[in-house]
């Protein structure tokens, strides 16, 4: 009856009012269910964005929690423009916290600030780096589904970091509780206007990556390969070697964002340490359309959700739970706009799809 | 090419709305539709926020819950102590509540008790263990609020203290009643995490079951988790297929005590009494936190603060053993109320009375010597009659 097809380029003043349609309908279906609830939609929606941008410490709060998104969605999508579906964040954040932290262990305490930070960058993005790059492999050369790959690689990085966090790095000092033993002091980065500067390496990385996509010819390349390996290929472009350069990058540049994190605002490896960025970061990326600079702005928008939806439970009480309903129906209607952007869906001729049967 | 895109969308949706959906502590799902209800009821108990928001002496608590606030254990019970200490302390306090807080998760932390500050609380409990650093960190951050962290140990000398209780005393008089309920004579304990505060608990009960049936043994499976229904349930089951028949748990859910009762075994719950296994359900080592809320925001409304250790029992209110139930036998009945007295004059005391043996039949306490306050805080060792490990470093 109905079949799907893919749009037209649409003007940009329509792919604009979708978009926000789209969210207007989550937040009208997460009202909706406010309502339902028993609570007032209204003061739920201007607790939850006066809690998220309405004074200074709230917005501190939002940054902080928007740092290691962004970089994530930034990372990723590298791997997205080559068509390269890098599910595997979670696990390249947790292999850059892993990288970071043991450099940390193993440096003297007398190593100063500057230096182990920066070796901890090197490390973070090692980490990640190597992380995505053995399912790059396994793709270039052996034409694995990377999709699986890339997850299944997250549960390995789980694994091990539970495995440091029980046993091979148990901290003594703990009492008993497993827990990994923090990175060094002065390894923790500065903060600038209340906010670890995590935020700079975010706008400079955002602007790199714009640039690097944009501007040079390892983007082009990038971007040729996404749409058609075999133009790519019959221009000359090196396919194996472009892809694996683009997969060292998107999951160098989410480890260094694990090791942001770590060293701006846990300061301690530990199972949890990813908050879900490797998959939240996802989300942001395709909400962005891959664009570097829009994703800085996503970010801060989702990081606001969350920061919003403690608010709304501290000032009206509303349960944790429908504080992360509100979150899914927002994302998931601003999601699902994406969807209406890039198809429509066609009412069919009866014969036709009777035909199509025929086929099958 | 379409059909590619087509799928990595809907995949993409999928997970992005069941994972931002969940903020991703994954039992958040079932904690939705029981969430709501006393949700909305913890906003007529701790209510006077919307209404007395206006006067200024007005003192406004927060607290951070682990899990769910309505988790049918831990996190219920701290929320059933601050509802108590609000109706006791009427309008003179207000409460802020923040549920479901990741423990492991730093940032999370720092973020809610940044928030619980930006609201304006100058008195902040932390209920979880693993609250302790970023605890700390604010209790520096912000030398004008005062905090209180459970089951911890750092303190300074100014606005950190910590609180907890005795709650090995009524975990022995739970171990008495399983050991004479058991025709198996294997008891289950499914425990989150190796450490002290979960050690204890395994040892006093064991202790409490042996001194009334010296041929029990408590087997021990570790979940490294404090609420995980699925983990707690599965730990559960692996106990079951062995032969145990009486349950017991230090975890945040009553996952472990549903389990025996399906399993036809009995159950020993934990925190709150659980009214939704009456086959299975003998009874609970309870904490009443309202006791120590009361006293201790009390404290800080007659501008006492001090900053100290509590460590409550059963004298003084803060734990209790829950009524035994109608499925506990009268020789169990008969053997809980024989030491009732001791147990809640004396408390842990009591309990790590001498001469106890660990696992390998070394004596660890002398006859005649009691276990040091210390030496509980930091007990890392099995008595004799635990089967299980505690991971060495």
């Amino acid at each position: 009856m109905f079949q799907i097809t893919k749009r037209d380029e649409l003007p940009t003043w329509q792919g604009v009012l979708i978009r926000i349609g789209s969210i207007l309908a989550g937040v009208l279906l997460a009202s909706f269910i406010i309502a339902i609830l028993g609570f007032d939609p209204v003061k739920t929606f201007a607790a939850l964005i006066g809690g998220s941008f309405g004074s200074s410490s709230a917005l501190i709060n939002t940054v902080t929690i928007a740092i290691p998104l962004a970089i994530t969605a930034l990372g990723l999508a590298i791997a997205f423009r080559m068509k390269f579906w890098n599910i595997g964040g979670e696990g390249q954040i947790i292999m850059g916290c892993v990288f970071a932290t043991f450099v940390s262990h193993n440096m003297p305490a007398s190593t100063p600030g500057v230096v182990l930070i920066l070796l901890m960058g090197v490390a973070g993005f090692l980490g990640g780096a190597i992380w995505a790059l053995i399912p790059g492999l396994f793709r270039v050369y052996l034409r694995t589904n990377e999709t699986l790959f890339t997850l299944m690689m997250n549960y390995i990085a789980l694994c091990i970091v539970q495995y440091l966090h029980f046993v091979l790095w148990r901290d003594p000092a703990a009492k008993g509780f497993p827990k990994i033993k923090a990175i060094q002091e002065q390894a923790h980065l500065p903060m600038l206007f209340g906010v670890h500067i995590g935020f700079i390496v975010a706008i400079v990385l955002g602007v790199l990556v714009f640039l690097l996509i944009r501007k040079t010819k390892l983007g082009f390349e990038i971007r040729v390969v996404g749409e058609s390996a075999p133009t790519a290929n019959y221009a000359g472009i090196n396919v194996r070697q472009v892809m694996l350069t683009g997969v060292i990058l998107s999951g160098g540049i989410v480890g260094l964002a694990g090791m942001v994190k770590l060293a701006g605002a846990v300061y301690t490896l530990s199972p949890s340490i990813t908050g879900n960025a490797g998959f939240t970061a996802i989300v942001i990326a395709w909400l962005s359309n891959l664009s570097a600079p829009i994703m800085l702005v996503v970010s801060v928008l989702i990081a606001a959700l969350e920061q919003g939806s403690q608010v709304i439970q501290i000032k009206l009480n509303v349960p944790s739970a429908v504080a992360a309903v509100i979150q899914g129906l927002i994302l998931m209607s601003a999601l699902g706009g994406e969807f209406f952007l890039r198809y429509r869906i066609v009412r069919r001729k009866r014969e036709q799809s009777k035909s199509q049967k025929g086929d099958a | 090419m379409k059909k590619v895109l087509a799928l990595v969308l809907t995949t993409v949706m999928l997970a992005g709305s069941m994972i931002l959906a969940g903020g991703c502590s994954g039992t958040d799902t079932k904690a939705t539709t029981e969430g709501t209800t006393t949700g909305g009821a913890e906003t007529t108990a701790a209510g006077g926020a919307e209404t007395t928001a206006a006067s200024g002496d007005v003192l406004k608590v927060g607290i951070l819950y682990i899990s769910p606030k309505d988790d049918g254990g831990y996190s219920q019970a701290h929320a059933e102590g601050m509802a108590e200490a609000v109706a006791a302390l009427g309008d003179k306090i207000q409460v802020f509540e923040l549920e479901n807080i990741d423990d492991t998760d730093a940032q999370a932390t720092s973020a809610a008790i940044d928030n619980l500050v930006n609201e304006g609380c100058t008195l902040i409990f932390t209920t979880s263990y693993g609250y302790m650093e970023p605890t700390a960190a604010a209790a520096e951050k912000y030398p004008d609020v005062k905090f209180c962290h459970c089951s911890g140990y750092t303190r300074n000398d100014t606005n950190l203290d910590t609180y907890f209780g005795q709650i090995e005393s009524a975990r022995y008089l739970a171990g008495i009643v399983a050991g004479l309920t058991t025709k198996t004579n294997k008891l289950g304990y499914v425990a989150a995490f190796p450490i002290p505060e979960c050690i204890r608990g395994i040892n006093a009960y064991t202790l409490g079951a042996k001194s009334v049936n010296p041929d029990v043994t408590v087997s021990v499976v570790w979940t490294n988790t404090w609420f995980d229904m699925d983990a707690e349930k599965a730990a559960a089951e692996s106990l079951l297929a062995t032969g145990v028949d009486v349950m017991a748990q230090h975890q945040d859910s009553p996952a472990a005590i549903t389990a025996a009762e399906s399993a036809g075994a009995y159950a020993i719950g934990y925190d709150l009494t659980y009214a939704g296994a009456p086959k299975a359900y003998l009874t609970a080592p309870l904490w009443n936190w309202g006791t120590y809320y009361t006293y201790k925001i009390q404290q800080v409304l007659d501008g006492q603060w001090k900053v100290e250790n509590y460590w409550g029992g059963m004298k003084e209110g803060v734990v209790k053993l829950d009524t035994l139930s109608s499925l506990v036998p009268d020789a169990a009945k008969t053997a809980v109320e024989a030491v009732q007295k001791d147990v809640t004059e004396q408390g842990n005391a009591y309990v790590f009375k001498g001469p106890i043996k660990d696992q390998t039949g070394a004596v660890k306490v002398k006859e005649g010597e009691s276990l040091s306050y210390d030496d509980q805080m930091s007990m890392m060792w099995f008595v004799d009659g635990v089967i299980g490990e505690i991971p060495t470093t």
